[in-house]
């Protein structure tokens, strides 16, 4: 049946060939590309080319097209606490803060305000009629390799039930095929890389953190508690890494362990003592209750979880509700390296379909 | 197919004619023959060429008439912001010297002259509630800035730029007091009034009198876009933005836009001619959508009108233009509820990528965020009727109830 369908499209091959699809499925469809963030240099204005390139799309489809902008919504829901977290030494994905409260929350109210049926986006990740009584659940994109069904995982069924995903039948190179075809302007645009509203031009992460927060010099120690180095900004270290701690070419790898930004302290040890049995998990939601129910109760065997956007997802053993607050703790089948705080964990039906997730907080 | 044209539009009800007006037909008519047969360069020296240029000439004497200032004062220009720029970034008091350099407006200008006076870190005058400025303040600015500069610790100001008439909620400024104030606390200064949105309802020739420098844009009353006009009377000094040729004394060099001139001339006769009877027609129109409306739908205010007789508050605005706060929605979702229904307004404020911005005007006037947020200017033209009128009433109160239906 022909719905009225409001397309969020970022000027990206994905949302545009995800407006042409349901345009050619005969839904009625009506761009909208949101203003989120302005930018230093842009004296509070959209970022323009992205902006044009959606508009001269939605123009090529014969479609209406609609700028919102959610510029202030974006401020307190997504970068006001990126960088709070990483004041705190924790590490977010702005990403999924920004589906949560933007595209799903803001821009999903709007669009029902209008009298759309639904909001549709260009994500790899597909919409499966395998819930409860046939209801919705969110599972991976036939393309794996650009699955984004992780950054999506707070959606519930509530919301999938107004939320179309035309794309994630479809591999990368299959849409970019079919913006070919229909001789779109952005069908060899590049995939977005990174944070959005931090550029390489406007000098990346340090710059854009360092204008708003004071970063602060730490020691990195070992186990035994023994200075073996130091960094320029301890909000900058993730648990986890390795790479630019300055450690490299004396013997063994060392990893990040824990970052404790109070006291301006990095551990540092081998892999070894990065692995961790249990993660735990705060602010889980669910995409329904037999979600929930599956993941607490039954604890099959089937159930897996992925820690990190392009990660692989891992075998879990059981999950425990830790304590009253709602942390939950995840133990795996085999431990893994530590999950920095901050990241999101997502559980999985066999490795296809999404249950639930919440932030990584220990 | 043709692209974007949906199974069935609603008529249309245009109520943004504070952004453009459509261009009178006659003006488009009058603009035919420049370019198909008059279509010679006017700088050129042979007779196609003085027929180009006696269009101008004629053009130029014409509207002189209308604007009340002698034909060489008048400078076409590309259009508004042009006209805005060269002002403020150009324009000295004639026979004084170069030392003054300060300039001065309005917190409500328009950005065309708002930024120019930012970029030349000039200053700015706050306005009260209804919109209109603060006459104190002014006072207070150019006395300071006076005594800055006899104590030889500032450089004088050099320019007053006020608008005459808003362009989103439509407040007339007192043009006479402020020359006067202007003449008695900065005497070397110029003034200068963007009358852009003043054209249609007021007779620039009697109320731009006061001022050295007047604005007026074509398409705002019915002539082609791309065309505007700076008035600079012999009491101005005026150096040119661009140099490269002699046209317009040099004060705008530039092949000048024959057809647009001569259009601009004709939109503005008729405009002129049938002023007094639209002030009149479009004033009625106004006061039976502004009150339908405040019967229609709670909690919406009319920008800058307070608790006293609404009626005599607004006689101190154009009569076109009606700029509404409504609590509860945004003027984003708002304006495309109207759009569906066949009506095109405007939340006043925008910018180039279509997105809404926070209006300056609006937080000058100390309008609450939330009012704000839901600012809906509906503006009327020559070409708007009483239907317009009875479909805006129809369409406006459900879309805003639908919107309420859905707020948080």
């Amino acid at each position: 049946m022909p719905m009225q369908v409001l397309v969020a499209m970022s000027g990206g091959v994905d949302s545009s060939v995800a407006a042409a699809m349901l345009r050619d499925e005969g839904h009625e469809v009506v761009g909208v590309t949101l203003k989120l963030w302005g930018g230093e240099s842009d004296s509070g204005c959209c970022s323009v080319s992205d902006v044009d390139d959606a508009r001269r799309v939605a123009q090529q489809l014969g479609i209406e097209h609609l700028v919102f902008n959610f510029g202030d919504d974006f401020t307190q829901h997504v970068v006001e606490p990126y960088v709070r977290d990483h004041a705190a030494g924790l590490t977010p994905n702005p990403c999924i803060e920004c589906n949560r409260h933007l595209k799903f929350d803001r821009l999903l109210t709007r669009a029902l305000a209008l009298g759309f049926d639904a909001v549709a986006t260009g994500h790899h990740a597909r919409v499966t009629p395998t819930g409860p009584h046939g209801g919705p659940r969110l599972a991976r994109a036939a393309d794996a390799a650009k699955d984004q069904s992780y950054v999506l995982h707070m959606l519930s069924a509530e919301q999938l039930a107004r939320v179309l995903l035309p794309i994630g039948d479809l591999t990368k190179l299959e849409v970019r095929a079919r913006a070919a075809a229909l001789g779109l302007r952005t069908a060899a645009k590049p995939d977005s890389q990174d944070v959005c509203f931090i550029t390489r031009a406007g000098g990346g992460r340090e710059t854009f953190l360092g204008a708003r927060i004071a970063l602060r010099p730490a020691r990195l120690v070992d186990t035994t508690g023994a200075t073996v180095g130091s960094v320029d900004a301890v909000e900058l270290v993730t648990v986890g890494q390795r790479r630019g701690l300055g450690l490299a070419g004396d013997g063994s790898a060392r990893f990040a362990l824990s970052v404790d930004v109070e006291s301006a302290v990095v551990v540092v040890g081998p892999e070894a003592d990065l692995r961790r049995p249990v993660t735990p998990v705060r602010d889980v939601t669910w995409v329904d209750d037999e979600a929930r129910g599956f993941v607490l109760d039954e604890k099959v065997s089937r159930l897996m979880a992925q820690v990190s956007a392009h990660g692989s997802p891992l075998a879990v053993a059981e999950v425990t509700s830790a304590d009253g607050a709602g942390v939950l703790d995840v133990t795996w089948v085999e431990a893994p390296r530590r999950v920095a705080p901050g990241q999101s964990l997502v559980f999985y039906d066999d490795d296809d379909v999404v249950l639930g997730g919440g932030i990584v907080c220990g | 197919m043709s692209p974007a044209e949906p199974a069935s539009h609603p008529p249309v009800t245009y109520l943004d004619h504070a952004a453009t007006t459509p261009m009178r037909p006659e003006a488009v008519e009058a603009m035919l023959p420049m370019l198909t047969e008059r279509y010679a360069n006017p700088s050129g020296a042979h007779r196609m060429a003085r027929d180009a240029n006696r269009a101008i000439d004629e053009a130029r004497d014409e509207l002189a008439g209308l604007l009340g200032c002698a034909p060489g004062d008048v400078v076409f220009t590309s259009g508004g912001t042009e006209s805005d720029n060269l002002a403020v970034f150009g324009a000295r008091r004639a026979g004084v010297g170069p030392t003054y350099e300060t300039v001065v407006c309005a917190a409500t200008e328009h950005h065309a002259v708002l930024d120019p006076v930012l970029a030349l870190a000039g200053r700015t005058v706050g306005v009260h509630p209804s919109g209109r400025l603060d006459l104190d303040e002014l006072v207070a600015v150019l006395d300071a800035e006076a005594a800055a500069f006899a104590a030889g610790e500032g450089p004088g100001v050099r320019l007053v730029s006020v608008m005459l008439v808003n362009n989103e909620v439509g407040t007339v400024q007192p043009l006479a007091e402020i020359a006067a104030i202007v003449r008695q606390h900065a005497s070397d200064a110029v003034l200068h009034t963007d009358a852009v949105q003043g054209f249609c309802a007021l007779d620039l020739a009697a109320v731009a009198d006061p001022a050295d420098l007047v604005t007026i844009s074509a398409h705002k009353f019915g002539g082609p876009k791309g065309l505007g006009v700076l008035v600079a009377r012999p009491s101005v000094v005026l150096a040119p933005r661009q140099v490269g040729g002699s046209q317009e004394r040099a004060r705008r060099p530039g092949t000048p836009d024959v057809a647009g001139i001569v259009a601009t001339v004709v939109a503005a006769r008729l405009t002129a001619d049938e002023r007094s009877g639209e002030v009149e027609r479009l004033g009625r129109l106004r006061e039976r959508l502004v009150s339908g409306l405040l019967a229609a739908v709670d909690d919406l205010t009319e920008t800058g009108i307070g608790g006293g007789d609404a009626r005599a508050e607004r006689v101190d605005r154009v009569p076109g233009i009606a700029h509404l706060g409504i609590g509860g929605v945004e003027s984003e979702a708002l304006l495309f509820l109207l759009e569906r229904e066949g009506v095109f307004a405007s939340a006043a404020s925008s910018c180039s990528s279509g997105a809404m911005e926070a209006s300056h005007v609006l937080t000058a006037m100390g309008v609450d965020d939330d009012r704000a947020k839901g600012a809906l200017r509906l503006s009327l033209g020559w070409a708007s009727t009483d239907a317009d009128v009875d479909r805006a009433l129809a369409v406006i109160p459900p879309a805003v109830e639908q919107l309420r239906r859905f707020a948080l």
